[in-house]
């Protein structure tokens, strides 16, 4: 069955999720929808599965234009989606969950499991899935979970198939396996499309690729694209951010980071024997595709995460194991990446906000009462220094938009006598101005001697911020070079490949590890 | 986006204030008594039996049946009234305003009980365990209380810190527990309910907390030296846990809104993983308030066991108000000061359900089911901005800031 996607538009209030995107796919064909987190790509599927409705556009299928008003439509038009999140009953057994939802009955009402057995067997046995329609769900591992999706989709007869990032539950092998039944499934003649930011995978599997970035198809790709080509397609971002920043005036090492791992609580390595440096004065950018350990890494030097071995030492006293609070008293400022869930507490005040991490002691608290006229007078003074613009102190963090809560963030954490500053995605979701707003002060704050680790997922940002750059790539530090190293060498290490001239250089980390 | 430029007039913006009174919780907290007020009235004139006496004549006599559930309702509520603020129809104005300490009286532990839940709900906890707590309280106090033998005023304080020990202790346990097995408080809270009914009774049989030479599960009194003592002189019930009580709401009030340990408990409350980011103990926290709370609601325990029922307790001695203390603060919107005033108005159709039922012949759950119509109304705001046609205040709150000069995204990009 061939899939057209014409001018597909959907728009959340002033948002614009989706821009008139085209999407063709050719029954037999895997199409690859490559862009990053929040380009839009999900979106696009949900229109695809009839959980949003577009607000422009259709959808074709054979050349017949369909209305689809939700998932019951989408499945009974022949399209099939393999969530993200399993939609799966873990209680119920294989056999239950491929029968969920359309249901044969026989006499009086009474389930003919014994049909379902016989359909899961039968579309094991034609793809080699070694699946038992009688195992409950909940005993399977993830990536048999998800072979049971799989044949949720094929038992109704799905000609379209969509794996919306599929890959992010699995291990490596369970990848490998996927991938094989996604050739088996091309083989049969099934259209598939594939939604990733990985681009190994992409460059495996695919037939064609469409890169989204912002809601817009930015290009097509054939798969003998280099990585390189794909990395900067992905991420490139057509604002030009210039920084303007002096050289660095360093100091001596002040934040040490040797050995470092980090084990999420199923026990799964996140971050792999990650070893840096970085000297007051300096930025340090972690650059990675999203999920490459960055998150884990910065949450272990914040005493965030439980599992974690290896040395964590800031100016000569060790971090490592210390709770969150002492870690903060030592000087660690911090902005997290999601500063929703994790910076701010949306009901409280502009002014609450900006003494969040300081309810213990001077100075804003005497005698276990806060001192509100000292909190206010603060407050209107670091509203005005880092240009927060509201209706007044006591309004709600959770009315502002996303660049005025990250300068409350920004002016909570620069305001304390800091020793390192963490900032993880620092412009992510924020406005041009208050971009350009916060890396003149994180640019300031290298300039005051202060060492500072950014993460981003955006090249740009970290090219312009950086003095040294980290690549991270699955839980790995592949290497870490200069800031004016090009952007496609950049690209590839965040791919996971060594450049060659960093792997004839002594590099701090295991190049043999990285390549694998 | 042009033609919102212009500054907005100020036709707009009392439009904008008067939207913000109006969507909020306090004025549907009101509107939500006098709805079921309103629906109380229906059930009585419906269950009145001059009124059901009438209902035949429906059209012949129309003005007759009128009068009649007039009759009813207006006598009911006038009776409410009068059992709960003020009777003329007594003699003397000691007797005419006895209903009104009638009210505080049963109030006391309505409030204190309702601050402890309240206190739970801002850090995010639902405390439901106000019966265990308080009896553990009433236990602790009561057993002080008739025990020792100690000079008045030390031995009152020392029964009254009693109480609040036990009733922080069986607090604390609970968060102890959600913070070091995760356990979820609302079943603990529950569970822990019946071991301290069980554990009251069995002991109420002991010579631990039973009264000498009795075969009734039932403590002996309180000695006089750690009695509440009367507030008003000794023709009144009200006693001095009433100022206890208004010191815990200040004190209630300071701690939520004043001090560094309360405003940790409302980050927590409202986003316990920006307060774990802020360094803040979630863990400590949630012991911390379970703590309190629990002293809080032990406190309507004490207020009990040292006044009304110091003539000896049994394991029913909460009486139910660990449970309405759920619905005290739901209606006082988890505000100190809001708790405080529903739990009066709970006391107030307390005292003045009785004379209903007695000068009415008004079925006293009549009562119970106003009582429970105002939370339900309460849990389900758009069902009273529907009703008295308010607007939504999440239409106001979905506009993008007005302030921001700047479109959020870089998506025009």
């Amino acid at each position: 069955m061939k899939l057209e996607l014409r001018g597909i538009t959907k728009r959340f209030g002033a948002l614009v999720a989706n821009d008139h995107i085209d999407l063709t796919v050719e029954p037999g064909e895997i199409h690859c929808l490559l862009g990053e987190n929040g380009a839009g790509k999900s979106t696009l599927m949900n229109v695809l599965y009839g959980l949003y409705e577009a607000d422009e556009g259709e959808i074709v299928l054979d050349g017949v234009p369909q209305h689809l008003a939700g998932p019951g439509d989408a499945m009974n038009a022949g399209i099939g989606m393999v969530h993200q999140h399993f939609m799966l009953i873990p209680v119920f057994t294989v056999a239950e969950n491929v029968m969920l939802g359309h249901e044969e009955t026989g006499f009086g009402g009474r389930l003919d499991l014994a049909s379902a057995r016989r359909r899961v067997r039968e579309l094991s046995d034609r793809f080699g899935f070694d699946l038992d329609p009688d195992a409950l769900v909940e005993d399977l591992p993830v990536g048999v979970q998800q072979r049971v999706e799989i044949v949720k989709a094929l038992a109704r007869d799905a000609r379209v198939l969509v794996f919306d990032e599929p890959t992010a539950v699995l291990t490596p092998q369970e990848t490998d396996e996927l991938m094989a039944i996604m050739r088996d499934l091309r083989a049969n003649g099934t259209a598939i499309v594939f939604i990733t930011h990985k681009l190994r995978e992409v460059r495996e599997v695919a037939d064609r690729i469409t890169v989204v970035r912002l809601g817009k198809v930015v290009g097509e790709a054939s798969p003998t694209a280099s990585n390189a080509e794909l990395a900067a397609l992905m991420v490139g971002r057509a604002v030009e951010l210039t920084v303007r920043k002096a050289a660095p005036r360093l100091t001596d090492d002040a934040l040490v980071v040797e050995g470092l791992t980090v084990l999420d609580p199923r026990g799964q390595v996140t971050v792999d024997d990650v070893s840096f440096r970085v000297r007051g004065g300096e930025v340090l950018a972690i650059a990675g595709v999203q999920g490459n350990g960055q998150t884990e890494l910065v949450e272990a030097l914040l005493g965030l995460q439980h599992r974690v071995t290896g040395r964590v030492v800031l100016d000569g006293s060790s971090l490592r194991g210390l709770d969150v609070r002492r870690i903060l008293d030592a000087g660690v400022g911090f902005v997290p990446e999601d500063r929703t869930q994790d910076g701010l507490v949306g009901e409280f005040s502009i002014a609450e906000n900006l003494m969040l991490d300081r309810s213990v002691g001077a100075p804003f608290v005497r005698a276990g009462t806060v001192r509100r006229d000292h909190l206010r007078a603060f407050a209107v003074e670091k509203s005005r220094e880092f240009d927060v613009r509201s209706q007044g102190i006591d309004t709600p963090v959770g009315r502002l938009s996303g660049g005025n809560q990250q300068k409350v963030v920004l002016a909570r954490e620069l305001s304390r006598d800091l020793r390192l500053f963490v900032a993880a995605q620092p412009t992510r979701g924020i406005d041009v101005g208050s971009i350009e707003f916060v890396h003149q002060r994180i640019v300031a704050t290298r300039d005051g001697g202060i060492p500072v680790i950014v993460v981003s997922t955006e090249l740009d940002e970290v090219t312009a911020l950086a003095d040294r750059v980290a690549v991270m790539y699955r839980g790995r530090i592949v290497g870490i070079v200069p800031a004016d190293t090009p952007r496609e060498v950049l690209g590839l290490m965040m791919a996971g490949e060594v450049p060659p001239a960093l792997r004839a250089a002594s590099s701090p980390s295991d190049p043999e590890g990285a390549i694998a | 986006m042009s033609n919102e430029a212009p500054l907005r007039t100020g036709d707009d913006r009392v439009r904008a204030i008067v939207r913000e009174i109006m969507s909020g919780t306090a004025v549907i907290s009101v509107l939500a008594v006098v709805l079921a007020l309103a629906i109380g009235g229906v059930l009585i004139a419906a269950t009145d039996d001059h009124v059901r006496a009438a209902a035949p004549h429906l059209f012949t006599d129309p003005g007759g049946l009128l009068a009649a559930a007039w009759d009813a309702v207006a006598g009911a509520y006038g009776a409410l009234f009068q059992g709960a603020v003020f009777n003329p129809n007594r003699d003397g104005l000691v007797l005419q305003l006895k209903p009104i300490t009638e009210t505080l009286t049963f109030a006391t532990p309505l409030i204190a009980a309702g601050l402890g839940v309240a206190l739970a709900f801002r850090v995010g906890l639902f405390n439901i365990g106000g019966q265990g707590q308080m009896l553990v309280a009433a236990a602790c106090a009561g057993w002080v209380g008739f025990t020792l033998h100690l000079p008045f005023g030390v031995h009152l304080a020392l029964a009254l810190l009693a109480g609040l020990a036990g009733g922080a202790l069986w607090g604390g346990l609970v968060g102890l527990l959600k913070a070091r097995t995760g356990a979820h408080e609302v079943i603990v809270t529950i569970m822990l309910n019946y071991v301290a009914f069980y554990l009251l009774s069995y002991l109420l049989r002991t010579p631990l907390l039973q009264a000498p030479g009795s075969s009734n599960p039932k403590s002996p009194p309180i000695a006089d030296t750690a009695a509440l003592p009367p507030l008003l002189g000794p023709q009144f019930n009200l006693t001095l846990g009433l100022v206890l009580v208004v010191a815990a709401t200040i004190f209630t009030w300071w701690l939520l809104d004043r001090s560094a340990l309360g405003f940790r408990f409302k980050a927590v409350g409202i986003n316990p993983d920006a307060a774990r980011v802020a360094g803040i103990d979630v863990k400590r926290v949630y012991v911390a308030t379970m703590l309190i709370a629990g002293a809080l609601v032990g406190l309507a325990g004490v207020t009990q066991v040292l006044g009304p029922a110091r003539a000896g307790f049994t394991s029913g001695i909460d009486a139910g108000i660990g449970f309405d203390a759920i619905t005290v603060a739901l209606l006082g919107r988890s505000r100190p000061w809001g708790v405080l005033a529903a739990g009066t108005l709970f006391g107030a159709f307390k005292a003045g359900g009785y004379l209903m039922q007695a000068a009415e012949a008004v079925p006293i759950d009549i009562v119970l089911v106003v009582q429970s119509l105002i939370v339900l109304f309460i849990a389900a705001p758009p069902l009273v901005r529907g009703v008295f046609r308010l607007p939504d205040p999440s239409v106001g709150t979905a506009r993008q800031d007005p302030a921001s000069p700047v479109p959020e995204k870089v998506s025009a990009l």
